[in-house]
This record gives structure tokens, C-alpha cells and sequence, in this order.
């Protein structure tokens, strides 16, 4: 099995504060990865260093088969990124954000007209095509930054809780998304705050005050901590943290 | 019962778009009501129509007794609005915003403080930090004691807990069952079915239209057909293949497990339909339904 995502001892320290405190842990590729953790837990500071945005204090990650310390461009160029905060251009159209992405992801000019026909296509967007971005309902941005998330067929997808307040027909499209993305081996590394999406994933590890307290399949974690639901895997390990924000 | 929220065949068009059409439901008093819907239902619409923030252009709506258009500015100092986005002053401290807030209502922080007590106590350590440097939990209780701050008899939550990690989510509704006991009146929207619940009553929104208005419990009665969950090791496969069959009406994921109705109840040949595609540690059983599978099943995913 082929890993994609290689970490060893992964640390950040912001002065004497562990932001991030020796992370350890490997993802196979076309796992659908889920990265889990309450709020300041240190999630976006280790996503951060993954997506090669931000320099490790000690410790090393590996991700597309790149360095991320050595060689965060090369890491930036073989991974898709999406988050709430920011995933399309709100003043473009739905085509002309698809165009801007898929030049910046490298694919061929020739490439980017029919794989942009097929894309909305796909998505049932061709009507919508020439619609601002800002006039689209969330659950469709969503989607659509999706989309362009690995448009380039990157070897590793990063979704910054991808599915915050969308609703559960367009969170279940969007998953839907992702278990085929992961099919065409696509590794899918997420974050979310839905433990019904835990579920989906392959394997999850819990972080807690910047370490990882639980790395396991959701089915074994649930038979270990003699639970039916993620949702208690999750209230019982983060009852374990002495850091709030 | 006393009705406190009357809304009477309310519509509301953008150009082109109906956000609401011709809505009608009232809310009792002391009442939990949650509306629960996907984006572009017209949740947020009805919410500032009903904080006086948005004109109807047909229907009317009561608060308390009061018409929400004629007599707006009664209204604004008797309810509490926390709108879907964060929305308080990002650069001024959690104890001036609270201050601010208070003056604007003409009332101070120590008059009301004992209703807002039991969320503010959360936010002590934290009360000389800037608003923009607070955590998402955090942010969400500054803004509900803010709406609380002039002791209003209604709360208009628009989306309270979306983007919030579960903890502070269940904290935050355990803050509205304690406001609820103390006689107010809540409106609430929100993404998350097991929020949903929680709620006295709710109704159920699409494209600007109510499906259904009940009890939680009463909704789940309603649902007529037999639920069944089936999992396989591979559970992408096991949807498409699910979808394909003929001997299944509706499948969609649903955590651990996917969720289906039949066509006609056939358990061997669906059974041995899924053998012949390969599938391997085959689960299939009944199951109890859920307001999401009511939610789901009424907009046909």
C-alpha cells in the first residue's frame, strides 16, 4: 500500500506553547482520512504544516512524496485544498472560477475547456454556468469547490470541515463526492465536526491538546471505548482536554 | 394556550425568487419552535420579517399580539435577534460589546445579569478580549448574551450552532432549555437534526414552503413506510450497486450504515442481488426512524 501522508514527530511550538506536540501517524493512498479534534485541539496548525503553509518546529511530514519542510511548493503542487473560509472567488462566475483554478492547478490549456464542460456537467451546472458564485446556496458552493479541489487529480485532498451548516441532502451529495474521489485514489484528508461523517471514514485520529489520543478504524474505536456512536467516542476523549480556547 | 408568534400567508419575493409562499404556523408562548430546512429554504427571510428587519410584500405576523409592521419599533425592544452570522463589534472587547448593547436598549449590564448568568460566566475569563479573537463556542454565547441583555420575552436564533464543535453546541442548548424554563419563547433554525429533537415543535421548510409543522415525535409517527440499514465492506459500491436495484425505492448514506426503503419488501432477492455483485460481510436489519429519514425521505434525496 502506498503511503501518501508520512509524519513523524511532528511538532509546533509557538514560544513555550505545544500548538502541536509530536504527531505521529501514515495514510495509505484512497484513504478517506478523518482528522478530528474540538476547537483549539491544534487541527488547522497540523493541517497547516501539511499543506506546507507553515514550518514544523521539529519533526518531519512527508505528503505527495515531498518534504513538506524542504519542498512546500512541490507539496502545494500536488495537493487540493478546501475549507469554509475560503474555497471560490464569491465576485467570479461558476465557469470563470473553474477556468482560474484549473490554470493555477497546471492542467493543460488544451485540457481545460472539455474537462470544464464535462465538470459542470457532472455537477448538473451547465445552466448555472455564467451565475456568480456569491448567488449560489452554500451546499452548492460546496460542492463546487470541491470539484475544483481536485480538478487536477491531486494525490492528496485537505477539506477544512468541509460541510459546516449545510444541510443533510447536500452534506450526504457532498460525501458522496469524496467516497468517489477516494475511489479514483484520491487520498481525502478531513476535518469535521459531524460524527455521522466520522463514520464514512476509514480511519480517524482524535487530537487532544495538540496530541493524538485515538488512531483507529471508527469501528474498532467504537468496540475499544465500549460505545455505540462516534458522538461518544468523541464527548469522551474530548472530556479529556484541559484546553479550551 | 397563549399564541405569541402569528404568521399569517406570508410572501416574500427577491425579482424573480419566491423566498416565501404563503406561509402560515403559530408559535405558543413559552414555546421551543425549531424550523429546520436547506439553504435557500427561506429561513433567514422569515427571521428578519419577523425581527421587523425585512417587509412582507403579502400576509401579516403577531408578536404578542403586536402587528410586525405597523408597530415595528414596539417589537424591537421586546425580542432578541442573533442573526445567522457573527455579527457584533469584532473590535471591541466581550465586556464592551455586552456594555454597548445594554445602552442601546437603555438598560445596563448588572440589570438583567441574571439571565444571562449562567452563558456569561464561560465568558469571564475572556470579557477584556477583542470579539474577533474568540473562539467560534465562545463567540455564539457572546451573542446570545447580547440578545438576552434587555430581557426579552422572544429569541430569534437564525442558525446558532452552525460551525460550532459539538461540546459548545450541546452547552448552547442546554442554555435554551434553562431560558425556556424561565417562560420564553424561542424560534430557532438549524442544520442539525439531532438539534431538531430537542425542539416542542417544528416545521419542516423547502423553497420557501412548510412541508410539515409538529411535534418532533408526531413527524416520526407519520413516516409511512418500513426503514431498513444495510452495510458492506464497501460501502461507496454498496450505494451505487443499492440505487441500481429495482427492488429499492430510496438509499442514501446514514453514518455506519445506509438507510433504504423497498419498492416491495423482498429480503432474499435483494440479499442475493448483493451477493451476486460481490458484496462481502453483508448487514441487513430494520431500523428505527429518525427526523432525518423523515426530513430526507420529504425531500427525496
Amino acid at each position: 500500500m502506498e503511503t501518501v501522508i508520512e509524519v513523524q514527530g511532528l511538532t509546533k511550538s509557538f514560544g513555550s506553547f505545544k500548538a502541536v506536540d509530536h504527531l505521529n501517524f501514515k495514510v495509505a493512498k484512497g484513504e478517506i482520512f478523518g482528522f478530528l479534534g474540538a476547537n483549539g485541539a491544534g487541527k488547522t496548525t497540523a493541517m497547516r504544516m501539511l499543506c506546507g503553509l507553515s514550518k514544523p518546529t521539529s519533526g518531519s511530514a512527508r505528503v505527495a512524496g515531498y518534504d513538506v519542510q524542504l519542498n512546500p511548493e512541490k507539496v502545494k503542487q500536488n495537493i487540493g485544498y478546501m475549507s469554509q473560509r475560503f474555497s471560490l472567488y464569491d465576485d467570479l462566475k461558476v465557469e470563470e472560477n473553474i477556468r482560474l483554478f484549473a490554470g493555477i492547478y497546471g492542467i493543460p490549456r488544451p485540457l481545460i475547456k472539455t474537462q470544464t464542460e464535462a465538470l459542470l456537467e457532472k455537477l448538473h451546472f451547465t445552466e448555472e454556468r455564467n451565475t456568480m458564485v456569491r448567488a449560489l446556496p452554500l451546499g452548492w458552493k460546496q460542492k463546487l469547490a470541491f470539484s475544483v479541489a481536485v480538478f487536477h487529480q491531486p494525490k492528496v485532498v485537505f477539506l477544512d470541515e468541509p460541510t459546516g451548516g449545510v444541510d443533510p441532502v447536500t452534506r450526504r451529495q457532498f460525501w458522496e463526492l469524496i467516497y468517489e474521489a477516494a475511489a479514483q485514489g484520491i487520498t481525502v484528508f478531513v476535518t469535521t465536526h459531524y460524527m455521522d461523517e466520522a463514520e464514512y471514514c476509514d480511519r480517524l485520529s482524535m487530537m487532544v491538546d495538540g496530541r493524538i489520543e485515538a488512531l483507529d478504524s471508527p469501528q474498532q474505536l467504537k468496540e475499544k471505548m465500549g460505545v455505540a456512536s462516534m458522538d461518544e467516542v468523541f464527548r469522551l476523549l474530548a472530556r479529556k482536554a484541559k484546553r479550551t480556547e | 394556550m397563549d399564541k405569541m408568534i402569528v404568521v399569517e400567508k406570508i410572501t416574500k419575493h427577491y425579482e424573480q425568487v419566491k423566498a416565501l409562499s404563503n406561509i402560515s404556523f403559530t408559535i405558543n408562548k413559552g414555546e421551543l419552535f425549531g424550523l429546520v430546512g436547506p439553504d435557500g429554504a427561506g429561513k433567514s427571510t422569515l427571521f428578519r420579517i419577523l425581527a421587523t428587519l425585512l417587509l412582507p410584500d403579502k400576509g401579516k405576523a403577531w408578536i404578542n399580539g403586536v402587528d410586525v409592521v405597523k408597530h415595528y419599533k414596539k417589537i424591537r425592544s421586546s425580542i432578541g435577534y442573533m442573526p445567522g452570522r457573527f455579527s457584533l463589534y469584532q473590535d471591541l472587547s466581550v465586556e464592551e460589546n455586552l456594555n454597548f448593547y445594554a445602552s442601546v436598549f437603555g438598560t445596563t449590564l448588572e440589570e438583567n445579569y441574571a439571565l444571562i448568568e449562567d452563558i456569561y460566566r464561560y465568558l469571564l475569563p475572556f470579557k477584556e478580549r477583542k470579539a474577533g479573537k474568540l473562539s467560534g463556542g465562545m463567540k455564539q454565547k457572546l451573542a446570545l448574551c447580547c440578545a438576552l441583555i434587555h430581557a426579552p420575552s422572544i429569541l430569534f436564533l437564525d442558525e446558532p450552532t452552525t460551525g460550532v464543535d459539538p461540546t459548545s453546541r450541546q452547552e448552547f442548548w442546554e442554555t435554551l432549555s434553562k431560558l425556556k424554563e424561565k417562560g420564553m419563547t424561542i424560534l430557532v433554525s438549524t442544520p442539525y437534526m439531532d438539534e431538531a429533537v430537542l425542539c416542542d415543535r417544528i416545521a419542516l421548510m423547502q423553497e420557501g414552503q412548510l412541508m410539515k409543522v409538529d411535534t418532533p415525535q408526531q413527524i416520526i409517527d407519520q413516516f409511512d413506510k418500513a426503514l431498513w440499514k444495510v452495510s458492506a465492506k464497501n460501502m461507496y459500491g454498496l450505494l451505487k450497486d443499492m440505487r441500481l436495484s429495482p427492488l429499492v425505492e430510496q438509499c442514501y448514506t446514514f453514518g455506519q450504515y445506509l438507510h433504504f426503503t423497498f419498492v416491495q419488501e423482498e429480503l432474499d432477492a435483494l440479499v442475493a442481488y448483493l451477493k451476486q455483485k460481490g458484496h462481502q460481510e453483508i448487514e441487513i436489519a430494520p431500523t428505527a426512524v429518525t427526523i432525518e429519514d423523515c426530513y430526507l425521505q420529504l425531500t427525496d434525496v
